[in-house]
Order: structure tokens, then sequence, then C-alpha cells
């Protein structure tokens, strides 16, 4: 009788056990897709500004044109991209002609000065942090939703609700390095 | 974290049972000595105090919020600001924060709120003058991993039960002091008996008792959180040395806050103080919540 209930009671662990995983999973999964949508908001806003910076930079150096049409080409690029890895390329191509355009306006004093320039460039850093903050979240997340998926007893369960690996979403870029130290 | 979490939920609930015990004592305690029948006092005391801890444990960050004057910022006004609490918030993957500007010189910063889905994040004018945008950054993680851990719900609650205890007893104080030496005696020889008797009585007990309540915030908010917070907000920005140099810079000002009391101190980044120049006055010192920032700079280099 005894053997009975000790029996019942491990299959009744193993079934708590795989129900806790089976959410656990579940849960890592749904944040990972609000991680991804959460860099994708921020790399709409970044596709929305560029319109704007690019009018607001040819107001004072038109003939600049051979940057704009690289920016230009960039962002279709990038908004035609998918699965994660060419968007990841594609953002990344994009991320430095934007870096290229700023360096050009930067030879424009008054372009510099103006309120509309200081703005626009504000709101373009802010989104780039932001896009970087996102992709770190979306990392962070799927590195912790892999290692469940391929870690024993739990890829067991992993199989069966076909729970797959994410993509991480790489960058080139030196993640939060270079960013301006001052002396 | 969640270990934090948990131990904060717990501590800010012996927080609310001693502030009601303190009320409650203090109540009966009163009313015994004015119409010789303490539990009138203690329905009085608990009938305001119920209340109140409720409203404090739920919505202390207003009070807490507008006894520090902090005013609350659009995007429009502080765009570069609002931008780096919205990319820390996604970082930490919490909502964002309230964001609000203290006036003051001094730079400094604190969290406040129940849970992350109703916090809020004041920094003073002085932080956004001195600080550039990685330092910002530094000084908003610390925040953030703050809101993270709940640190802010015990924080707030300390602030507002604890805090209004000490805030009365050093009025109380204030007031005896002075009173007993000018004025006081006159008024006693004219008998003024009884009333002054309870009063000076009352002074005495929260004498007493304001550097207990004092020693109970600094066991509340034990230090280690603050290095907690420094090393998780910098798990957010991976980035040690914006932190660093922010808490220098921070370290090395010694503009005085007038905002600054004894009641909220342990909310903000570094201690506040009222006392211009170096250091800190004894009576703040006794308040002390905060490890100094040189230790703090140091761990964040040993990373």
């Amino acid at each position: 009788m005894a053997v009975v209930w000790v029996i019942l009671g491990l299959v009744a662990l193993a079934i708590l056990s795989a129900v806790f995983t089976y959410n656990r999973l579940v849960r890592l999964r749904v944040r990972t897709e609000n991680a991804w949508s959460q860099i994708d908001v921020q790399l709409r806003r970044r596709y929305d500004l560029i319109p704007n910076l690019i009018e607001t930079v040819k107001g004072y150096a038109a003939h600049e044109r051979e940057v704009f049409d690289e920016v230009t080409q960039a962002r279709s690029a990038a908004q035609g991209a998918t699965g994660v890895q060419a968007q990841a390329q594609a953002e990344n191509q994009l991320t430095r002609s934007l870096g290229r355009l700023i360096a050009v306006a930067e030879n424009y004093p008054q372009l510099k000065a103006s309120q509309n320039f200081l703005a626009l460039q504000e709101e373009l850093t802010g989104t780039e942090d932001k896009i970087a903050f996102s992709r770190q979240f979306y990392n962070d997340t799927v590195q912790s939703l892999n290692t469940l998926i391929q870690r024993f007893p739990a890829s067991l369960i992993a199989n069966l609700g076909h729970f797959t690996p994410r993509e991480f979403f790489q960058t080139e870029e030196p993640t939060r390095g270079a960013v301006g130290v001052q002396f | 974290m969640y270990e934090q979490i948990s131990k904060n939920r717990w501590k800010t609930a012996l927080m609310i049972v001693v502030a009601l015990v303190f009320f409650g004592a203090l109540g009966f305690l009163f009313s015994y000595l004015i119409v010789r029948n303490g539990f009138v006092g203690l329905l009085i005391a608990l009938a305001i105090y119920v209340p109140y801890s409720i409203y404090s444990y739920r919505y202390g960050d207003r009070i807490v919020l507008r006894v520090s004057r902090a005013r609350p910022v659009t995007r429009e006004e502080e765009p570069r600001l609002h931008n780096i609490v919205e990319g820390i918030a996604i970082a930490g993957g919490v909502p964002k924060p309230a964001v609000y500007v203290v006036p003051e010189q001094a730079p400094n910063a604190f969290a406040t709120g129940p849970d992350p889905q109703h916090s809020s994040i004041a920094v003073t004018q002085g932080l956004l003058d001195t600080m550039d945008r990685v330092e910002l950054e530094g000084v908003i993680g610390h925040e953030m991993s703050h809101i993270r851990d709940r640190d802010i719900l015990l924080g707030t609650v300390v602030a507002t039960l604890v805090g209004s205890v000490v805030l009365i007893s050093e009025f109380m104080l204030r007031w005896f002091f002075w009173g007993g030496m000018f004025g006081g005696r006159d008024r006693d020889r004219e008998g003024g008996g009884e009333g002054q008797v309870i009063l000076v009585v009352l002074g005495v007990v929260l004498a007493i008792l304001a550097p207990l309540f004092a020693q109970l915030i600094r066991l509340a908010m034990s230090r280690r959180r603050e290095y907690q917070a420094d090393a998780e907000g910098v798990l957010l920005t991976r980035y040690p040395p914006a932190l660093i140099s922010a808490l220098k810079k921070i370290g090395a000002d010694t503009t005085p806050m007038r905002v600054a009391n004894n009641a909220t101190a342990h909310l903000w980044l570094n201690q506040p103080s009222r006392v211009p120049g170096q250091g800190t006055h004894w009576w703040e010192k006794l308040f002390s919540t905060h490890p100094p920032i040189a230790d703090r700079v140091r761990v964040l280099e040993e990373m």
C-alpha cells in the first residue's frame, strides 16, 4: 500500500513540475515576443524621424545629395527586411549611414545651432539608445528562453510544446562602450 | 531580485505594524493624561492612523513628491530626461515611470511609488545641469533598480509613516527646547499646571523616541540596498564608468538642499544635507542611511 502512495506521490510531483516548467516556458515566450515588438516600436520611430531629419539638413546643405540617398536607401532596405538576422544587418547599415549624415551636418554651424536640428538630434539619439536597450532586453530574454529549452528535464517539455530557440538580435557596433567618455 | 521583492513586502508590513503600535500607544498615553481614560485616545488614534496608513501604502508617493516640491515635467520641456527614463525602463522591462524635477541645485534623485506600474522618478535641476547623457543614464539606472526591487514601496511607507513620527518628534523637540528656555517658566508660575505637564511628558517621550525611530529607519533601509541598486543599475546600462563619474560629481558637490529632511533622506540617491559645506550636521548623521560615496565608487570600480 505504502509503495502505491509513494508512486502516486512521485507521479503527482512529476506532473506538477511539468506544468510549472511549461508555464515558465510560455511566460518566457510571451516576454520574448513583447521584447521583439518593443524593438519594432523603436525601429519604426526611427524610420519616422528620418524624412524630417533629411529635410532639415537639406535646408542648409542641399548639395550633400550622396548621403541623403544613402540614408533613404538604407531606410527602405531596413523597412523591407524580414527575419531577425536580416533585420539586424539592415538596421546596422542604417545606423552607420545616419552616423554619416550627422557627421556631415556637423560641418554646417548654422544647421548645428538650429533648434529644430537640435531637437531632432536629441530624438534620434534617444531613439537609438532605446533601440539598444530594447535589443539588450530582447537578447537577455532570448538567452533565458534558449537556456531553459536546452536544459535537460525542461527540454522534454519544450519538445512536446514545440518551443524552439530564438535568434539573437546581433550587432557589430560595440554595445555601449565608446559613448561620450569625457575627461 | 525576487528574494529582495518579498523581503521588501515583509518589511513594509512590519513598518505598518510598528507605526500602528506607536500611534496607538501615543493616543492612549495622551488621552490617559487628559481624561484619565486611555481608550478614547486609542480609538481616535486608530481612526486617524488606519486610513492614513492605507493612503500612504497606495498614495504615499504623492506625499513624498509634494514635500520634496517635485514638479511633473513634460516630454517637450525635458526631452533628454524623458528619453533616458524611457530607455532604461525598456532595458529593465518595466513601464515608464512618471518624470519629475525638483527645483534644487544639489545634484540628487529619488524614486517612489507602490509598484513598478505606479512609479515616479524625480531628479533635481542640479542633476540635469551637471550630468551628461551617460551619467544621467547611470543615475536613472540606479533609481530604476530601486523600482524593480520594490525598494520604493518600503522607502515610501517608511518615509510617510515612520518619517511622520520623526518629523513630529523633531518639531516637538524644537518647540520644547525653545519653549522651555524662554517663556516656558513664566507661564508655569501663572499655573498652566496640568496642560503644561502633559506637554512636557509628551515632549520627553518624543525626545527619547526620535533617535529610536531614526535607528529604525536605518535598520529598515539597510545600506546594502544602495550597493545593490548601484550594481543592478550598471547591469541595466552596461556601463559602470558612467555611474562612477556621476557619483564622484555628486560626492564633490556641497550645495545644501532646502527640501532635505530626515523623513525622506533615505529615498535620495545620496544623503541630502541642509547644511552648506562638506559633511552633514550631527543630527542628520544620526539618520545616515547611505554608505559614503567613496565606498560606492570603490565597489563599482572593482566590478
